[in-house]
């Protein structure tokens, strides 16, 4: 019994070993901190990149807290993607970013959404202070970025008096999302790009892009960058048209202009 | 189903590797611990149970703090062209921080329960305190070690907090517990779901063999 368990383990170490083999030459890679909640449309563009550049591009996930403390530790990274502004200024007042390269690379939509056996298909912002609305799911407006400008939207709505106390902050988004698919709230505030992936939630009401908060997400290369070329050419690469494409399918909004 | 199986046979390594790295100094520590007194020892206590008190995050957040290119070690390393973060190097620092306090105490609590006559027969008899330690006190705690062996592998295999600091989110570092966690927050329901599976039988396993181990 021994035998076959310290078997297992001998061949784990072995089939460990297997990613280990790659090149390693500064050359031809590239790695990218990115917000998870970016990974699906990202993952498909880095690997279009690397097909057709050859250059390998590894994409680390993360809540972007958690990726610009990673940075300021000083790790080797040379993209950093933030879910909002507030997680790069934190990198660029450390003076590791170099802003010449930093970019608005796509913006989001803030929609309310409820459990889909909820009685009411629409809704506007005003209804969240109805009773019925006793619990309300978003990200956590002290650190999570789609909390803070969820609550931004409420403020300037006059309604963050009211949802204040009813709020249920998640530690993600996608945590926000889960609650309301299992009906433990009444209602919720995420990203659109999220609602559309879950089939236990009904989007009641779309914050109009030009009413809400400015939502943004910036890309920059570091100044410590390994690889500064393939980064800036990978950042290019995200603002073209095919990646436009795949942004606006996995529901992101990507901003007209190109700086 | 290959990056479940691929995420499933790297974590299992490097949770055996990160074992039998604080292996050797866990024991010495346990029985350094177990046999002698010395001015500090409850400091050296303390600073050995510090990962099993402090949430994992913050251990990750010191450790990025000493192994990252602006930290002390990580400077030193990167200098001579070795980088920790964002590697498999990573991952069994997280992991062997997290599994060393679990392994020092089991292995303290067999130390102690060795019969120091027996210790003192050997030495009578003419054994230097190499030798009394290899032939009769590492024998006899065996059970002990073995059994925080165990135990310290299972914590490494469930390590998320301070792996996902210091090894990051990518696909050559993932760990089950850091690719359920993002799996989960990519919308990936069902990858998330047949590694949870996965890692709770490995994890069962694991600790049945360490309680058999304990029990006799």
């Amino acid at each position: 019994m021994y035998i076959r368990f310290i078997s297992i383990l001998v061949a784990s170490l072995a089939g460990a070993c297997a990613p280990l083999e790659r090149a390693d030459s500064v050359e031809d890679r590239l790695r990218v901190s990115a917000a998870v909640s970016l990974s699906e449309p990202l993952e498909k563009l880095a690997a279009s990149f690397q097909r057709d550049t050859g250059t390998l591009v590894e994409v680390n996930l993360g809540g972007s807290s958690t990726l610009a403390a990673q940075l300021l530790a000083g790790a080797a990274v040379d993209l950093f993607i933030s879910a909002d502004q507030l997680q790069m200024d934190r990198v660029i007042a450390a003076e590791l970013i170099d802003v010449t390269t930093m970019v608005s690379l796509v913006s989001n939509q803030l929609v309310f959404v409820v459990p889909t056996d909820h009685s009411i298909d629409e809704m506007v912002p005003s209804m969240l202070r109805a009773p019925e609305f006793g619990r309300i799911a978003m990200g956590d407006p002290a650190g999570v970025p789609a909390g803070v400008y969820a609550r931004r939207y409420l403020k300037s709505t006059g309604l963050w008096g009211v949802v204040a106390d009813r709020m249920v902050p998640a530690r993600s988004v996608r945590a926000a999302l889960a609650i309301v698919e299992i009906g433990a709230v009444d209602a919720g505030i995420v990203y659109r790009t999220d609602a559309r992936v879950s089939s236990g939630i009904k989007v009641v009401f779309e914050v109009p892009v030009q009413e809400g908060p400015a939502i943004v997400y910036p890309a920059a290369v570091l100044t410590e960058a390994p690889n500064s070329i393939a980064a800036k050419r990978l950042l290019g690469y995200l603002q073209g048209s095919l990646a436009k494409a795949v942004f606006e399918k996995a529901g992101f909004i990507v901003p007209r202009i190109r700086t | 189903m290959n990056d479940i199986a691929q995420v499933a046979f790297f974590t299992v390594g490097m949770a055996t590797l990160a074992t039998l790295v604080v292996l050797p100094l866990g024991v010495a520590l346990a029985w350094v611990l177990a046999r002698k007194q010395f001015p500090g020892r409850a400091v050296l206590e303390t600073l050995i149970s510090l990962p099993l008190v402090l949430p994992p995050v913050a251990t990750g957040l010191l450790l990025i703090a000493i192994l990252g290119r602006r930290g002390p070690l990580g400077w030193f390393l990167a200098q001579m062209g070795v980088e920790v973060m964002f590697t498999w190097l990573a991952v069994v620092v997280a992991m062997s921080v997290m599994a060393l306090p679990l392994l020092v105490r089991s292995a303290r609590s067999g130390f102690e329960q060795v019969d120091r006559r027996y210790e003192q027969i050997a030495a009578t008899l003419g054994a230097g305190p190499v030798r009394v330690f290899l032939t009769i006190s590492l024998p006899l705690a065996r059970r002990g070690l073995l059994a925080g062996a165990l135990l310290g592998f299972s914590r490494a295999l469930g390590e998320f907090g301070a792996t996902i600091m210091v090894a990051g989110s990518l696909p050559s570092t993932r760990t089950i517990a850091v690719a359920i966690y993002t799996y989960t927050e990519t919308g990936q329901q069902a990858a998330a779901g047949l590694l949870l599976v996965v890692s709770a039988t490995i994890a069962f396993g694991a600790l049945m063999l360490s309680n058999r181990l304990a029990a006799t």
